[in-house]
């Protein structure tokens, strides 16, 4: 999977979880920049996408990602694993 | 919806809970709120937020109050403003065996940990007790589930010491508590956990990173499996199962193969696959489901198939067998009339696709369950919680000779010209009098979820069942009817207030606000005024004079205290349009229609009242007075 079509499923995940149609997520993408997303719903992102993809993000990876950015590269990082 | 449907797909449920959650409110109008305090001894917020989705489809939209974290126990056992102005209708109590803070030790003498054990025992005990005291309303309870690891190995369970056996006495212990208390019941987390995979549920990253005790995965199926205590508490349960037969009762087609051929018993695996399918079955009636046949069958060889010997149903065991070549949809309404039964009180049980959506499209409400292949059955229905039971009560045990006496009164009545004639040949013996200890279940069982003879649809706790008989303004009344086909229980309910014409004002606005409004007012000017707040009749005595019976001896109370006037108020539903005129034919007059729709009716009692009921012999309370 490249990390385009990373980026395709993540914004499905991402519209799934806010209802919302408008979201595009980039790399810098942070909970910052949508309302919605406060520390509640980003337990609840987290299982989305790692529903999404099929993975399991380990407690290490949870505490360490900074943006939307990052997220991908432990996604690419644990499919490339498999 | 689909969606929420068990067997579900938890993970789409979780990630699409804001549309579905939008949806489900759009698709109906008529839901039935209720508060619900949710006191947390770990996270709740993603509990809550499932759990709202699975009460809207039962048609309940939940007000919640969520504790702050961890605070279960404080926000029951001090003064808490936030709380006791959200008056809570239920309390559910989110607590795990994280929560447990008095675990023995393996140095423990056995007297060491008896005192643990007492203590942790305790700390719920009276938590209990105060709940019960403060809100009068029914709580939930988790039980323990199983720690994730256990120290003392295979033994942990047999050593004092052991983790899982300071569980499994706790739990024992809960258990006792809940079968001696009414409004107390126990959320069985322990065997869901088992059923999910207890690794899987006890994932330790959603404990360290957000103190969740369960991981996010299993919430939905935590959320169904409290949804149905909590509907069910309401009244809310299913009454009925529609059975298909060929391939959903025993392998086969007994019309094609006969019914020498079909695969029920213990000669083949699929055989026995049937015969602990109808055994479930069977049970199932035995707590009161009614059991019917909605079959594409010739009758004769419906019976055949029911009458095989390796069977475990038969014929005798349903209610109603609908035997035809009828639309199905059809069958399930005809089979709902003939109950007197909302057809979405029933649930369809089909192996074909096909007829379990012309079902689902015609029969909006019914519950059609996606039942998988024969040997997923049960589980499925099981897990559905359709018949989700929370009191075993003498009433649900009797439920299908009831209906069954019904069916054969319908018969009986068919060979009356005069139908007075009729109803004296039953003998009925009515019992009416004021609220009682042992009927306040069963009264606030009826107020949830009668729908149809129900003047204003007012919904009650027990606790408020208990206040209302308690208060020496509210005239409550409570009717039982037998005759000689079998006795049918508690039946009707009425609940009038004493005040002045004043309280009309109120009471003339319907919904539920002004009844709470009118309930709390102080002293009215006047004493000469019968306001019913509530009168309600189940729909399985309709056509017995018993709401005559009802009227006449609301008027003999009123006699009895000095009230002349009785005000009556309609308040329009979906469901109880078969009562808009009821008043009127009790011979009140009405007073007015207000712009809702709602009607005020009046009777002044005279002084030469003819008791209406003529059929029905009344023991009321007189001699007991």
């Amino acid at each position: 999977m490249s990390r385009e079509e990373v980026f395709v499923t993540l914004n499905e995940v991402f519209r799934d979880v806010f209802d919302d149609e408008e979201i595009t997520v980039t790399d810098q993408t942070t909970a910052d920049d949508i309302e919605e997303w406060d520390s509640l719903e980003h337990i609840n992102l987290l299982a989305a996408v790692e529903q999404a993809f099929g993975i399991k993000f380990n407690m290490g990876q949870v505490v360490s990602m900074k943006n939307v950015g990052e997220m991908a590269d432990i996604i690419l990082g644990q499919l490339g694993a498999l | 919806m689909r969606e929420l449907q068990y067997p579900f797909d938890g993970e789409q449920i979780l990630k699409r809970s804001k549309k579905i959650r939008r949806e489900l409110l759009e698709s109906r109008t008529d839901f039935l709120e209720k508060r619900i305090a949710v006191l947390g001894g770990s996270t709740t917020h993603d509990i809550i937020r499932i759990l709202e989705l699975f009460l809207l489809e039962q048609g309940i939209r939940p007000v919640f109050y969520e504790s702050e974290y961890a605070q279960y126990w404080q926000d029951a056992m001090f003064d808490n403003p936030l709380l006791s102005d959200f008056a809570p209708e239920i309390i559910f109590i989110h607590t795990t065996n994280r929560n447990i803070t008095n675990y023995p030790t393996p140095e423990d003498t056995k007297e060491q940990v008896d005192e643990r054990f007492m203590e942790q025992y305790e700390h719920f005990r009276v938590m209990w007790d105060k709940l019960a005291g403060t809100y009068h309303c029914p709580v939930i309870q988790n039980n323990f589930e199983y720690p994730s690891y256990r120290l003392l190995g295979n033994q942990e369970a047999v050593y004092v010491q052991g983790r899982i056996a300071f569980l499994n006495r706790l739990n024992a212990a809960f258990y006792q508590y809940a079968g001696e208390h009414e409004n107390f019941y126990i959320h069985d987390i322990n065997y869901l956990s088992a059923a999910y995979g207890l690794d899987r549920w006890s994932d330790p990253l959603y404990w360290h990173m957000y103190k969740y005790a369960c991981c996010m995965q299993a919430i939905p199926e935590f959320a169904c499996n409290l949804s149905n205590i909590i509907k069910s508490i309401l009244g809310k349960n299913k009454k009925a199962l529609a059975l298909d037969l060929d391939n959903t009762l025993w392998g086969g087609i007994v019309g094609d193969d006969g019914p020498e051929n079909l695969e029920i018993g213990q000669e083949t695996p699929m055989g026995q696959v049937y015969a602990e399918f109808q055994g479930y079955l069977k049970s199932l009636k035995d707590i009161g489901v009614m059991l019917t046949v909605n079959s594409k069958n010739e009758e004769e060889n419906a019976l055949a198939g029911l009458n095989h010997p390796e069977g475990v149903l038969k014929p005798e065991d349903f209610i109603l067998i609908k035997a035809n070549w009828e639309p199905k949809s059809l069958n399930m309404t005809e089979i709902a009339q003939e109950l007197a039964i909302l057809p979405d009180s029933m649930v369809f049980v089909d192996d074909n696709p096909a007829e379990r959506e012309i079902v689902r499209m015609q029969v909006p409400g019914a519950a059609v369950p996606e039942i998988g292949t024969p040997e997923q059955y049960i589980r499925i229905l099981d897990r559905s919680g359709f018949f989700e039971v929370t009191k075993l009560s003498e009433d649900d045990k009797k439920r299908n000779e009831m209906y069954r006496a019904n069916v054969e009164r319908k018969k009986q009545q068919a060979q009356f010209s005069d139908y007075r004639e009729y109803l004296l040949s039953l003998n009925m013996q009515g019992t009416i009098r004021s609220f009682e200890p042992l009927y306040i279940a069963r009264i606030a069982q009826l107020t949830n979820k009668s729908n149809q003879f129900n003047l204003t649809t007012a919904r009650y706790t027990q606790g408020e069942i208990e206040a209302f008989a308690a208060d020496e303004r509210y005239i409550t009344r409570y009717g039982k009817l037998a005759d000689r086909f079998g006795d049918n229980g508690v039946v009707s309910v009425v609940i009038g207030r004493r005040g002045g014409m004043e309280d009309v004002a109120v009471y003339r606005q319907g919904g539920q606000t002004s009844r709470a409004l009118a309930a709390g007012k102080d002293e009215s000017a006047g004493q000469s005024v019968l306001h019913i707040e509530l009168w309600l009749m189940s729909c399985r005595v309709l056509k017995r004079d018993m709401e005559c019976a009802m009227m006449d001896n609301i008027v003999e109370a009123c006699q009895a205290c000095g009230i002349g006037t009785i005000m009556g108020y309609y308040y329009p539903t979906a469901k109880n349009a078969m009562v808009k005129d009821f008043y009127g034919s009790m011979g009140f007059v009405m007073m007015e229609k207000t712009d809702t729709d709602v009607t005020v009716w009046r009777y002044e009692i005279p002084a030469d009242y003819v008791p209406k009921n003529t059929v029905i012999a009344v023991e009321d309370e007189k001699e007991t007075d």
